[in-house]
């Protein structure tokens, strides 16, 4: 019988430490694990190096000055093109970038899982990615071709934070929505990964939602699972619900301006998980429902 | 049948595909994304293209594919895609900056970062789509190189120029390439109604032309149905190109 590895998400950010380097999965504003960021805003941990297809979880930790580091090919909110929060702390200098193509990052990603320093990459060379991360090197081909190519160093990460639409108490992490994003290889190349999800089920009930195929994320590469309903709001989590855009206009109206994000982050951001999604749900009485 | 700028710039992004046979379509853009789905609905019924989201749709809307990001990823360097990419900033060898404007370190205005562009370039076919001509995005240099262009390409070697192809810059006054001796920008076709000097004053660098420079190519009666009736019925085309 394998281990319960259910835990709050206090829980998960009390073995994170400051300095780490943290993989968030998802994409831009989608599947984005909203409650463990929420709880890491609670908590002191800071001067992260985070790796991500960045959304607005790297907005949050960067408007809270928890980023040293970023390693990313974009910050994005997908119905809003531009991250406010990303945006105006590159404007002002507030942390270092690591700016990769995205396949550079998928490869750098499935070089950790696969314990291997680089993996080779047509990708990066000709560009200004070579120029303004000079550590990156190339790699010739040792056959005939003679090619030289990006040599995308392993993205190795202490670790990994990711929202699953189902899981069971041993970390076996399902997705139900079209697209798995990069999850499984999140947790796979983290010492330690965390998974939340909108709904724990027993082991036997997995199946019930969907295929074999959905079975995302295996609980080997999983230290710990939090059942947080709506975690990963206000960024979607299909089928389970879409993203939430009357929330996210606000969310980024309120980044604009020092003072209505001082105000947006009373609002919302002061109290725990609970206190968060019954702010959401009176800003949604008072917004309508869509 | 008065056909308007917005319908001319849909039409000239289709062409973009046409004869690229069984690839995936990727536009990037409101009249890009009209373009592609004309072309499949007429000349290019190959075209695979996406739903936006992970799945791939035929022409009828069925899915018929499934393209979540790590396959479309995986799927950029095998070659079988012909993206049509936006750009802040697009210089004459065809480099092209999404990323951030002023210096990299701290810049004046962040955008987009570089996202899939220096994969893209040096995969598999690119094209561009800008919606307004000018010397701003015309420049003399990018502030950042996100896409590769021809000079760029040429110096990093041949595992970079194996597979790159800047195919058209398709914009709301012209249609350009860079089918000239030195693989710089150049006017293909003029939309109905602009000048040669009028494209030159919009371009932030010396811009090569053909002795006679033909117009975009009108779309047929069918072609405009399409446009109207099927695919944009609502005229978002409109709210990119005015007018």
């Amino acid at each position: 019988m394998s281990r319960d590895k259910t835990m709050t998400a206090d829980q998960v950010v009390a073995r994170l430490a400051s300095g780490m380097t943290v993989g968030i999965g998802g994409w831009g504003s989608r599947r984005k694990p909203m409650a463990l960021v929420r709880a890491l805003l609670r908590s002191p941990v800071t001067d992260l190096t985070v790796v991500a297809y960045g959304g607005p979880d790297i907005g949050l930790l960067a408007a809270a000055g928890r980023i040293r580091k970023l390693v990313t090919a974009f910050a994005t909110l997908d119905s809003i093109p531009l991250e406010p929060h990303v945006r105006a702390a590159r404007q002002r200098g507030a942390f270092e970038l690591v700016e990769l193509d995205e396949a550079m990052l998928m490869w750098g990603l499935t070089a950790a899982v696969h314990r291997l320093p680089f993996l080779p990459v047509r990708a990066g060379p000709g560009s200004d990615v070579m120029t303004v991360n000079p550590w990156l090197r190339t790699v010739r081909s040792p056959y005939p071709d003679g090619e030289e190519l990006a040599a995308v160093p392993a993205l190795r990460l202490d670790a990994a934070l990711v929202h699953l639409n189902r899981a069971d108490r041993h970390g076996n992490g399902q997705y139900l929505g079209p697209d798995p994003y990069f999850d499984d290889l999140f947790c796979a190349a983290a010492t330690e990964a965390y998974v939340s999800c909108e709904r724990l089920v027993p082991t036997a009930g997995l199946l019930a939602a969907g295929g074999p195929q959905t079975l995302l994320v295996p609980r080997h590469t999983v230290s710990g699972v939090v059942e947080a309903p709506r975690g990963a709001h206000f960024t979607s989590c299909a089928p389970d619900y879409g993203r939430d855009e009357a929330f996210q206009r606000a969310y980024a109206r309120a980044a604009a301006d020092p003072s209505d994000w001082r105000a947006f982050a009373d609002r919302f951001l002061a109290g725990d998980e609970d206190a968060y999604q019954a702010a959401v749900e009176a800003f949604t009485e008072r917004h309508g429902r869509h | 049948m008065e056909v308007s700028r917005a319908e001319y710039c849909v039409l000239a992004c289709a062409e973009v595909w046409r004869g690229e046979g069984e690839v995936l379509a990727s536009p990037m853009g409101t009249v890009p994304a009209i373009g592609a789905r004309l072309a499949r609905l007429t000349f290019a019924p190959e075209l695979l293209l996406t739903d936006g989201e992970a799945l791939l749709v035929d022409a009828a809307g069925a899915v018929e594919g499934w393209l979540p990001f790590r396959r479309h990823l995986a799927w950029v360097t095998g070659g079988r895609r012909h993206v049509m990419m936006g750009a802040a900033q697009l210089d004459r060898w065809g480099n092209q900056n999404i990323s951030c404007i002023g210096d990299w370190h701290r810049p004046a205005r962040q955008l987009l970062g570089v996202r899939g562009a220096p994969a893209n370039t040096v995969n598999h076919a690119t094209s561009y789509w800008v919606p307004r001509h000018s010397p701003r995005v015309f420049v003399p240099r990018v502030d950042l190189v996100c896409g590769v262009g021809y000079d760029r390409a040429a110096a990093a070697g041949p595992a970079v120029t194996r597979f790159h192809r800047i195919a058209r810059v398709v914009t709301d006054l012209a249609v350009l390439d860079f089918e000239t001796p030195d693989r710089t920008l150049r006017v293909r076709s003029l939309h109905p109604g602009v000048t040669l000097a009028q494209v030159r004053a919009a371009t932030g660098f010396p811009l090569a032309a053909p002795d006679r420079v033909p117009a975009t190519r009108e779309p047929s009666a069918a072609e405009l149905r399409l446009i109207r009736e099927v695919i944009d019925p609502e005229g978002k085309r409109n709210q990119e190109v005015p007018g």
